[in-house]
C-alpha cells in the first residue's frame, strides 16, 4: 500500500487529553477485577480454617488443579491476544512512520476514541446488536429451510437428483454477485439483509444434513425393513438421530457464514438502522480509523463467540448423544 | 416366486426354500437350485466357502431379497434376523436398543419396556441397560444384538454369521450362550457361518454349500441334546464330526 492522502483526518478526532486519562482507568478497571479473584484462591491454600480441617489436603488441591486446566485452556489464547498486541504496537511506532501512523493507530488510542468515548461506542454497539439479529434471524431460517430441504432429497433417489443441483448452484454463485440484485428485488432493508444470510448459511446446512441422513448403515435400514418401519419411522428413529451429529457440524459452519451474510447485507442495504457492517462503511469513507478497527474488532469477537458457542453447544449434544459425556 | 405367511398351527416346516436359484442383475448366479427347510425346534447352520451365497440365503429367508426362480414358504408370526455386525444405534441405550423392536411395532411403552429388559437379562446384561454401544465391547454389543432378536419371540431366527468378528474367546462364551437360549425358546433358527466347529457345536443339523453358484452339498445331522457342555468341542464324537463337515467342505469347494 502506498502512503494515502491527508494525514490531517487523524488527529482530527480524538481530544489528545482524554486518553491519557482512559488508559490508566482501564487499566485499573482490570487490576481491581483481578483482586477479588486472587483472593479466595490464596485463602484457600491455607488449610488450618476450621470449615476445612476434616480434610485439609483435598479442597486447596483440587482448586489449584482446576485453576491449572482453565489456564491450560485460556494460556495459548490470551498468549495470541498479546501477541496480536505486541505486533500492532510494533507496527505502530516502528514500522510507521509518525506522519503515516494513521493508518493503525496505537491500540489504547484506538480504545480510548471509541470506548472511551459514549457517542462513538453507544451507536456501535446498538449496530452490532442490530446485526447479531440478523444473523441468528438468516441462520434460523436456513437451519430450518436446510434441514426441511435435505429431508425431502432423502425419500427418493430422483428427488436427490433432481434437488441437489439447485442447492449446488446457489452455492457456487458468489454471493457479492447476487447482493445487488437481492437490493432491487427486495428492497433495502432488513429482509433483503436477512435473505443475504440465508443464502450464505444455507448450503452447510442442506449438505451436513443430507450426508447425515444418509449415513445410517444399509444394515440398520435392513433392520427397520424388517420389523415393517414406516417411512416416518425410519426418519425419526434413524436417519434423523444419525444425522444429529453432522446437522451439528452444519449449524457450527453456518453460524460462522450468517455472520459474515449479515455484515454484507448490512454493507449492501443502508435502509432503516445501519448495522454494524453498514458503520464499517461509513467509516471507511470518513477515514475514521479509530472506529474502523473498533468496528473490526467487535466483528471479530462476534464471529468469534458465535463459533465458540455452536462449537460448544456441538461438544455438549454429540457427547450426550452417544453417551460418552463429551469424549 | 411366493412368499407366504400364516400362522404356524400344527405345522412342523417354519421355512422351506424349494428349488430357489438367485441371478443378481449382474449376471452373478449366486445360489442354485436350494432346497432347505427348517421345522421348529430344529437349529440348522450353513457353512460353506465364501461368496457361495451364504448370506444372500438368509436376505431371501427374510424377504429382505426375491428369489429369482422357485419358491420360499415361511410359517412365522415373527421372524428376526442377526446381522453380522451388531448393528445398534449408538444413540440409543442398550435397553433402548432392545425396545426398538417393539417401538415399531407399536406396542405399550411399560410392555415393551419390560420385555426388552427381560431380554437383556437373558443374554446376560442385567445391569447394562443404561450404557450406549460405544461404552460396550465387542462381545457385549453382540449380546445386545442378540437380545433384541429374541425380544420379538420370534418362530424363526436368523443368523449372518455374528460371531465372525470376534476373538475366539468371546466367540466360544456367545456359542455357549446361543445354543443355551435355543434350548430354552425352541425357534426354528438358521445360523450362517464359515467355521466348521461352530457350525458342529451349535445345530442340529449343518448343511455345507459347495462355491459359486452356492449349491447344497451335503447334510449332515448332530446327535447331541441341549443343553450342550463347552467340554463337549473336546470329545472324539464331535472331533468325528467336524472331519465329515470338513472333507464335504473340501470335496467341493
Amino acid at each position: 500500500m502506498s502512503a494515502p492522502v491527508r494525514p490531517s483526518t487523524a488527529p482530527s478526532v480524538p481530544p489528545p487529553g482524554s486518553q491519557e486519562v482512559f488508559v490508566p482507568t482501564s487499566l485499573a478497571l482490570h487490576r481491581s477485577d483481578a483482586a477479588p479473584a486472587a483472593q479466595p484462591a490464596s485463602s484457600g491454600t491455607r488449610p488450618a480454617d476450621p470449615a476445612s480441617s476434616g480434610d485439609p489436603a483435598r479442597t486447596p488441591r483440587a482448586a489449584r488443579g482446576r485453576a491449572a486446566a482453565v489456564l491450560a485452556k485460556v494460556g495459548p489464547i490470551l498468549a495470541a491476544l498479546g501477541g496480536i498486541v505486541a505486533i500492532w504496537y510494533l507496527v505502530s511506532y516502528v514500522v510507521l512512520t509518525p506522519e503515516r501512523q494513521f493508518l493503525l493507530p496505537p491500540v489504547h488510542e484506538v480504545l480510548a476514541n471509541t470506548v472511551g468515548n459514549p457517542n462513538v461506542m453507544g451507536p456501535m454497539l446498538e449496530a452490532l446488536w442490530q446485526t447479531v439479529g440478523v444473523a441468528l434471524s438468516g441462520l434460523a431460517i436456513a437451519v430450518v429451510l436446510g434441514i426441511g430441504y435435505a429431508v425431502v432429497m432423502v425419500q427418493s433417489g430422483w428427488a436427490e437428483k433432481i434437488l441437489y443441483p439447485y442447492a449446488v448452484i446457489l452455492q457456487t454463485i458468489p454471493i457479492l454477485a447476487l447482493t445487488p440484485l437481492i437490493g432491487i428485488w427486495m428492497g433495502y432493508g432488513f429482509s433483503a439483509r436477512i435473505v443475504v444470510c440465508v443464502i450464505i448459511a444455507l448450503f452447510p446446512m442442506i449438505s451436513n444434513t443430507l450426508f447425515g441422513l444418509q449415513s445410517a448403515s444399509p444394515a440398520a435400514h435392513d433392520l427397520f425393513t424388517l420389523n415393517k418401519a414406516t417411512r416416518a419411522q425410519r426418519l425419526y428413529k434413524l436417519q434423523f438421530p444419525a444425522a444429529l451429529p453432522s446437522i451439528f457440524t452444519g449449524l457450527r459452519n453456518a453460524a460462522g457464514l450468517s455472520v459474515i451474510g449479515a455484515i454484507v447485507g448490512d454493507f449492501f442495504f443502508q435502509q432503516g438502522s445501519p448495522g454494524i457492517g453498514g458503520l464499517l462503511r461509513t467509516y471507511t469513507l470518513r477515514l475514521n480509523m479509530d472506529a474502523l478497527f473498533m468496528a473490526i474488532i467487535l466483528t471479530a469477537i462476534f464471529g468469534v463467540v458465535v463459533f465458540s458457542v455452536f462449537a460448544a453447544l456441538d461438544r455438549a449434544v454429540i457427547g450426550r448423544w452417544y453417551g460418552t459425556g463429551g469424549r | 416366486m411366493s412368499t407366504t405367511t400364516t400362522r404356524p398351527k400344527s405345522m412342523t416346516r417354519t421355512l422351506v426354500l424349494d428349488d430357489v436359484t438367485k441371478q443378481f442383475a449382474t449376471g452373478t448366479v449366486a445360489l442354485e437350485d436350494v432346497s432347505l427347510s427348517v421345522a421348529a425346534g430344529e437349529f440348522v447352520t450353513v457353512v460353506g466357502p465364501s461368496g457361495c451365497g451364504k448370506s444372500t440365503l438368509l436376505r431371501l429367508a427374510s424377504g429382505l431379497d426375491d428369489v429369482s426362480e422357485g419358491s420360499i414358504e415361511v410359517n412365522a408370526l415373527s421372524t428376526s434376523y442377526v446381522f453380522q455386525e451388531p448393528t445398534l444405534l449408538e444413540w440409543r441405550s442398550a435397553l433402548r436398543n432392545v425396545e426398538l423392536v417393539g417401538e415399531l411395532r407399536s406396542e405399550g411403552k411399560a410392555d415393551r419396556r419390560r420385555r426388552a429388559k427381560e431380554a437383556l437379562d437373558l443374554v446376560g446384561l442385567a445391569g447394562f441397560e443404561k450404557q450406549h454401544p460405544r461404552q460396550l465391547s465387542g462381545g457385549m454389543r453382540m449380546r445386545v444384538s442378540i437380545a433384541r432378536a429374541l425380544v420379538a419371540e420370534p418362530d424363526l431366527a436368523l443368523f449372518d454369521e455374528p460371531f465372525g468378528a470376534l476373538d475366539e474367546i468371546t466367540r466360544l462364551h456367545l456359542q455357549t450362550e446361543l445354543q443355551r437360549l435355543f434350548a430354552l425358546k425352541q425357534f426354528a433358527g438358521l445360523f450362517i457361518t464359515h467355521s466348521v466347529s461352530e457350525a458342529v457345536y451349535l445345530s442340529t443339523r449343518v448343511v455345507v454349500m459347495s462355491g459359486r453358484p452356492g449349491r447344497v452339498v451335503a447334510d449332515i445331522p448332530v446327535p447331541w441334546a441341549y443343553p450342550r457342555p463347552p467340554e463337549l468341542r473336546f470329545e472324539p464324537e464331535f472331533a468325528a464330526l467336524t472331519g465329515e463337515v470338513s472333507a464335504a467342505l473340501g470335496e467341493h469347494s
